[in-house]
């Protein structure tokens, strides 16, 4: 951290797995030119930083801010503020910055459920007295307070407003350097920047495109789990009825998992203009069932579709692996405390 | 009136009043006065009727004063006037996919008595069409023209219609039959009822006329494979089945079939009553004449040995043909007329009137054969030993119609040749009891009651009462030898059994087998019992839903001759209609691909019920062949990138549409 | 009296028969519950299951997607692939914890005016009996501000 007059540079984490900060990393000697450019204002991953440091920084302080992670708890909320307004450009960096990625799959369940998973009733526990997190406790020595747990898993753009998206669980180096490249760019030679809200660091086509597997005309009539099957290699997924997401899914990966032979999870979000991806992606999905046909009566129509889509394994966890915050629904109604059928 | 001053898209919403059948219910004027306050909105007015010209005039107005880009009619469906309200914007200079209409009468007015909920409804339903129509497009009507070559498929006495009539109109015509002959099922029938004339005689100047026409290319023993394309351009494949007879040369003597040492069952033509030689012609007056060779049955074909035909064939080079394969022909046709006619119901289906078992129970086809005076019997009613004349008959109503276990509906002609037949026997068998089953007896049609009180008057018993079973289990002497016919008379309220010698079964005119499969190879509908769906049950009988698709004759539901010929004649005009007109504009709502996004996935690819999508194996992208795409959407909807847009129903349309009805309990913004 | 509540129905209806069907009962005069609010669509294979969830997040009760009967479908099989759409979208709804009496697919010809009104009666019921969805403020908890001023679970010993 030398020349003040640099631009500086900040990353933090929430509700993530850590994997964003070590494909920031793994661009490999080009992390020498990144820290050429910038000053590290903010990085607890890799440097000892308190919350005091980042608060009295004047505002707009930080040039750039890769904010990773989703917003779990009220810790995140607060510091997505903090560095919002310490920060001229904020970056949601990775899935579930942007759209939950994960964490967001807890959007399935109650926040009580989740709490009685982690902390009741779970084999590995030892917990004999069934103590749940609570936002504050009296000890002898005073209060201790933590944060507080949200029901609801949100994305970063629900809480803070955010200039940039990169998607990717975790984005692809090669992806991180191409945008870093972009904002090193405008910062020193004054090139313009992608209009604000721009997803960055993706192409304008499904993983399909990338995918070098031979696609074919689909029509399904069985979903396996990836450990029924080995399947055909250098034959489109989909088609063999491994679930792929890619489809569905914004390229920029280069089609990494269906290239070897896994299906894509989705962690790219959808296609620009797709409101849902799930939802686009249950739609193509069920198009090509290879089951019902016109002369069919009504039960039987239904019965044979059913008999098809129940070998698809937990469709909501599959098609909003990543995207569960940011879909149109974002979580769901669970019969939960108030005891009238909604969420508590 | 509420006017407004907007930056973008000026709309002009209009509500109507249509009398007071909307006034009476939704209070127009609220709409109107609250449409005024809505975003985008520059002109609201409400007015008596915006159909009459003064209404249509009030937009056309406000489109060239005002300078409104968007147009939105809140007022009956847009069934009705949707056309009338485009062509107001058209005059005004506004593209007509500018318009959108909105139901408030159909949906509304007249579903509901409570005024608040239908005002309130009114306004959801107009916000939802401003909110959609700013984000309409401007498009353009697809011209497509018409190819003036028609298909017509079957060569019944519908099908026999639409040909004469177009061939007579001076348009080409192809006739796809795909039994050796045309002629269908009244070729079959003896006298037609109620005026009695001969079938044959009737029938047989068409069939000559259609084989001789210069404009009707007649394909029998031919069935249509595949149909590819669209109103004014489908393209039709049909396989021309081996005869093993060269058409070309055949002079029809007939010697050949004189030779042929064998001998098969008829179960087409003579309905199981008589024989045909294995190289046949279905009927004497058969058009074309030429025969053709069963292949299934030919002993030379089985043995390699026989060839009889081929030696006494007097023609030079020889007709017959051992070699002659299967022919495909690919048609161009801008129109299809399908004609393909009924199936007799299997009486067997209801073992309790023994049809099958016991010899002297007939259908009606069987007896029609029977008393042709060209049929196995020569005319002559007998039994099944050929011989024996009844002395008594019981003819049998409604078998396998107007019964929930087979068919719901009334077959219609039924009783009409039942009525026919009594008659046929008393002038045959002049001292015969005739016994006639009904459970009601339908004769409306020019001269049919007439032809029923005729009947009463020849000493017909008229039994009304459904037929519980045929059978021979005699029970006193007098029915020993005889079939029973039990029976309730409900005229007198008593169960009766009637012994009788012969009985014939009036079975129910169903669907074609098959019809399905047809339905499906024209992608146009038939409904639960298989027959063609009409576009229009009154309006529209001989159009399908799907553009240049027809029907004719009992192929759309039982009926008699003269209404098949009717049919037939109306599918001809509406054919003839589109020819004359060259071109026809169709609905710019289509489905396109966005090239450049498209990741050739190929989810998209058998989406298409018309196959209306290609892909390029070159830069691995699909696209839609727009002359193909009828707009359905589906593609639109399953494409998992979002990249084909459907015209005219965009998601950005579809999707501000559905904020725009649920503008009163949608949150203020809604995060994505 | 208390005020009964009236839940908002969005239905989806194809062009040439449940939309028509809807027209027919209305000509015909017949009564129903004037919460159906509809959008045209050309086809049932039109619809998006996006729309459906966009409908349900938007604040509709229920959504009713009514088509022409299978084999009767305009354009062939538009409506077997919206039956496969809607088995699935049910399955994940269900995960989602929307009753399957809120999305409902049903089939009417353009001669079904009945079919369709008594369709629409009886979704209304359900609805009622089961209450407003209002996925904003029921589920996301938006009605007042952050769901950080939500309760929090107290200490609990088991
Ligand atoms: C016993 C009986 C007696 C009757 N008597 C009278 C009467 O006296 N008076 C009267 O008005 N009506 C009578 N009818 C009714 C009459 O038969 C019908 O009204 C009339 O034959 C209907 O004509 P059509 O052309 O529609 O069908 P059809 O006569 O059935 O002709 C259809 C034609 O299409 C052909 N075809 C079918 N499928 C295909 C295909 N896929 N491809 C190519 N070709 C195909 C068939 O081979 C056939 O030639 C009687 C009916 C019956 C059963
Ligand atoms: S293939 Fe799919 S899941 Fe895998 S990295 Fe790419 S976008 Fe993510
Ligand atoms: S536009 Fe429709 S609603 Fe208005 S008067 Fe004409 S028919 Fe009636
Ligand atoms: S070859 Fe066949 S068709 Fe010809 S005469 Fe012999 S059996 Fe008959
Ligand atoms: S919208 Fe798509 S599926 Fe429908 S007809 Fe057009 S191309 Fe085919
Ligand atoms: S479904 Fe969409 S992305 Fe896939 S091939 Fe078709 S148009 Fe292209
Ligand atoms: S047109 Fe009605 S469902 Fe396809």
């Amino acid at each position: 951290m030398t020349n003040s007059e640099k631009p500086k540079l900040a990353m933090y984490w929430s509700a993530s797995c850590g994997g964003c900060e070590i494909s920031v990393l793994n661009i490999h000697e080009k992390i020498l030119t990144v820290d050429e450019v910038f000053d590290v204002a903010f990085f607890p991953c890799i440097a000892d930083f308190k919350v005091k440091d980042v608060e009295a920084y004047p505002d707009d302080h930080i040039t750039v801010c890769l904010w990773n992670g989703a917003i779990r708890n009220s810790e995140g909320e607060e510091m997505a503020h903090l560095l919002r307004k310490k920060s001229q450009f904020m970056v949601a960096f990775g899935s579930c910055a942007y759209e939950g990625c994960i964490p967001a799959l807890s959007n399935l369940t109650s926040k009580e459920a989740t709490f009685d998973t982690v902390y009741k009733n779970n084999p590995t526990l030892d917990n004999p007295k069934g103590f749940i997190p609570t936002t504050s406790v009296q000890v002898p020595e005073g209060e201790l307070t933590i944060p507080e747990f949200y029901n609801t898993v949100k994305s970063l753009d629900q809480v803070v407003d955010v200039d940039y998206y990169l998607p990717g669980c975790p984005p692809e180096p090669h992806q991180i350097w191409a945008v870093l490249q972009v904002i090193v760019g405008a910062l020193l030679e004054g090139a313009p920047l992608p209009p604000k809200g721009s997803i960055v660091g993706v192409t304008n086509v499904a993983v399909c495109e990338e995918c070098d597997l031979k696609k074919d005309e689909k029509t399904i009539t069985r979903f396996y789990r990836p450990y029924e099957i080995v399947p055909e290699a250098s034959v489109c997924l989909l088609e063999q009825g491994l679930m792929c997401m890619g489809p569905a899914t914004r390229g920029g990966c280069g089609a990494l998992c269906p290239e070897v032979g896994i299906g894509c999870r989705g962690c790219y979000g959808p296609m620009p203009g797709v409101e849902d991806q799930g939802g686009k992606m249950l739609s193509a999905i069920a198009s090509v069932i290879g089951a019902g046909d016109e002369t069919m009566e009504d039960d039987e129509l239904e019965r044979e579709i059913q008999a098809v889509v129940d070998t698809i394994a937990d469709p909501a966890g599959t098609f909003y692996r990543f995207s569960m915050a940011h879909s149109l629904l974002q979580r769901a109604k669970v019969n939960g405390s108030n005891g009238k059928g909604e969420a508590a | 009136m509420t006017e407004k001053n907007n930056n973008q898209e000026k709309v002009g919403v209009y509500v109507c009043h249509c009398g007071t059948n909307i006034s009476k219910v939704v209070d127009v004027e609220e709409v109107a006065k609250w449409a005024g306050e809505q975003p985008n909105v520059e002109v609201s007015r409400d007015y008596k009727f915006m159909c009459s010209s003064l209404g249509q005039e009030l937009i056309e107005q406000d489109i060239k004063e005002k300078g409104l880009t968007r147009i939105v009619c809140a007022s009956c469906s847009p069934h009705m006037h949707e056309k009338t309200f485009r062509n107001a914007c058209e005059r005004a200079g506004l593209n007509p996919f500018l318009f959108e209409m909105t139901n408030i009468r159909e949906h509304d007015s007249w579903i509901t008595d409570d005024k608040h909920a239908a005002t309130e409804k009114a306004k959801s339903l107009v916000r939802g069409s401003i909110d959609r129509v700013v984000h309409h497009e401007p498009l353009d009507e697809i011209p497509v023209e018409i190819n003036p070559n028609t298909l017509v498929v079957g060569g019944g006495i519908a099908g026999i219609t639409s040909a004469l009539e177009l061939a007579d109109a001076g348009y080409h015509v192809y006739l796809v039959e795909r039994e050796p002959s045309i002629g269908g099922h009244m070729a079959q029938l003896d006298k037609t009822f109620p005026t009695l004339d001969c079938s044959a005689c009737i029938l047989t100047p068409k069939m000559v006329d259609v084989g001789q026409h210069d404009n009707i290319t007649l394909l029998t023993w031919s069935e249509v494979e595949k149909v590819d394309g669209y109103l004014g351009n489908f393209t039709v494949t049909v396989r021309k089945k081996a005869r093993f007879v060269n058409e070309e040369h055949c002079t029809g003597c007939g010697i050949c079939i004189e030779k042929c040492p064998f001998k098969e069952v008829d179960e087409v033509f003579e309905a199981g009553m008589g024989e045909r030689k294995v190289i046949y012609r279905p009927f004497p007056q058969a058009v074309p004449k030429y025969p053709v060779i069963d292949k299934e049955n030919c002993v030379y074909f089985k043995t390699g040995k026989c060839k009889a035909c081929e030696k006494f064939c007097p023609t030079e080079p020889n007709s017959i043909d051992f070699e002659q394969e299967d022919e495909m022909l690919m048609l161009d046709v801008g129109n299809i007329i399908l004609a393909t006619g009924y199936d007799l119901f299997d009486a067997k289906k209801i073992p309790q009137y023994g049809y099958g078992k016991l010899d002297n129970v007939f259908t009606s086809l069987e007896f029609e054969r029977m008393v042709n005076a060209s049929g196995p019997t020569d005319g002559k009613i007998v039994l099944r030993d050929k011989e024996s004349k009844p002395k008594s008959v019981a003819i049998v109503h409604c078998v396998g119609s107007r019964d929930e276990n087979y068919n719901k509906y009334c077959s219609k002609v039924c009783c009409m040749y039942s009525l026919k037949f009594a008659h046929l026997v008393h002038e045959r068998i002049p001292d015969a009891e005739i016994y006639d089953c009904y459970i009601d007896m339908r004769t409306p049609g020019k001269g049919y009651e007439e032809f029923y009180n005729r009947l009463l008057e020849e000493g017909t018993h008229f039994i009304r009462g459904k037929v519980a079973e045929i059978t021979d289990a005699a029970r006193i002497p007098e029915e020993e030898g005889k079939l029973i016919v039990q029976v309730e008379d409900t005229l007198i309220g008593r169960q009766r059994r009637v012994p009788v010698d012969m009985v014939i079964l009036s079975p129910a005119m169903e669907a074609r087998a098959g019809s399905k499969e047809v339905s499906q190879l024209f992608k146009m509908g038939c409904d639960f019992d298989g027959f063609f769906v009409e576009r229009h049950p009154k309006l529209d009988p001989v159009a399908t839903m799907t553009d240049g698709i027809y029907i004719a004759g009992a192929c759309q539901g039982p009926k008699d001759v003269p209404e098949s010929v009717v049919q037939g004649a109306a599918a001809a005009a509406r054919v003839a209609g589109l020819i004359s007109r060259g071109t026809v504009m169709m609905e710019p709502v289509r489905a396109s691909i966005d090239q450049d996004a498209c990741s050739g996935c190929k989810i998209c690819n058998n989406m298409c019920p018309y196959n209306a999508i290609t892909f390029h194996e070159d830069n691995e992208v699909s696209e839609v062949i727009t002359a193909l795409c009828q707009g359905c959407g589906t593609c639109v909807a399953a494409c998992p990138s979002g990249v084909i847009t459907g015209a005219h129903f965009t998601n950005e349309q579809l999707f501000s549409q559905i904020e725009g009805i649920l503008w009163d309990v949608r949150p203020e913004k809604t995060i994505a | 009296m208390t005020e009964q509540f009236e839940p908002v129905i969005v239905g989806f209806l194809c062009n040439w028969c449940s939309y028509r069907a809807a027209d027919l009962a209305g000509t015909a005069r017949i009564k129903y519950a004037p919460n159906l609010r509809s959008i045209r669509t050309m086809c049932t294979g039109r619809v998006d299951p996006q729309f459906i969830l966009k409908a349900l997040r938007d604040g509709a009760d229920g959504v009713l997607v009514a088509g022409c009967h299978p084999g009767e479908c305009h354009y062939v099989n538009g409506n077997i692939k919206a039956t496969r759409r809607f088995v699935l979208l049910r399955k994940v709804l269900n995960q989602l914890g929307v009753e399957d009496e809120r999305v409902q697919l049903l089939w009417a010809s353009a001669s079904e005016g009945i079919r369709l009104a008594e369709k629409v009666d009886e979704m209304t019921e359900a609805l009622r009996a089961l209450g407003p969805l209002n996925w904003e403020e029921k589920v996301l908890h938006r009605n007042n501000g952050h769901e950080a001023a939500e309760a929090i679970a107290v200490l609990e010993e088991v």
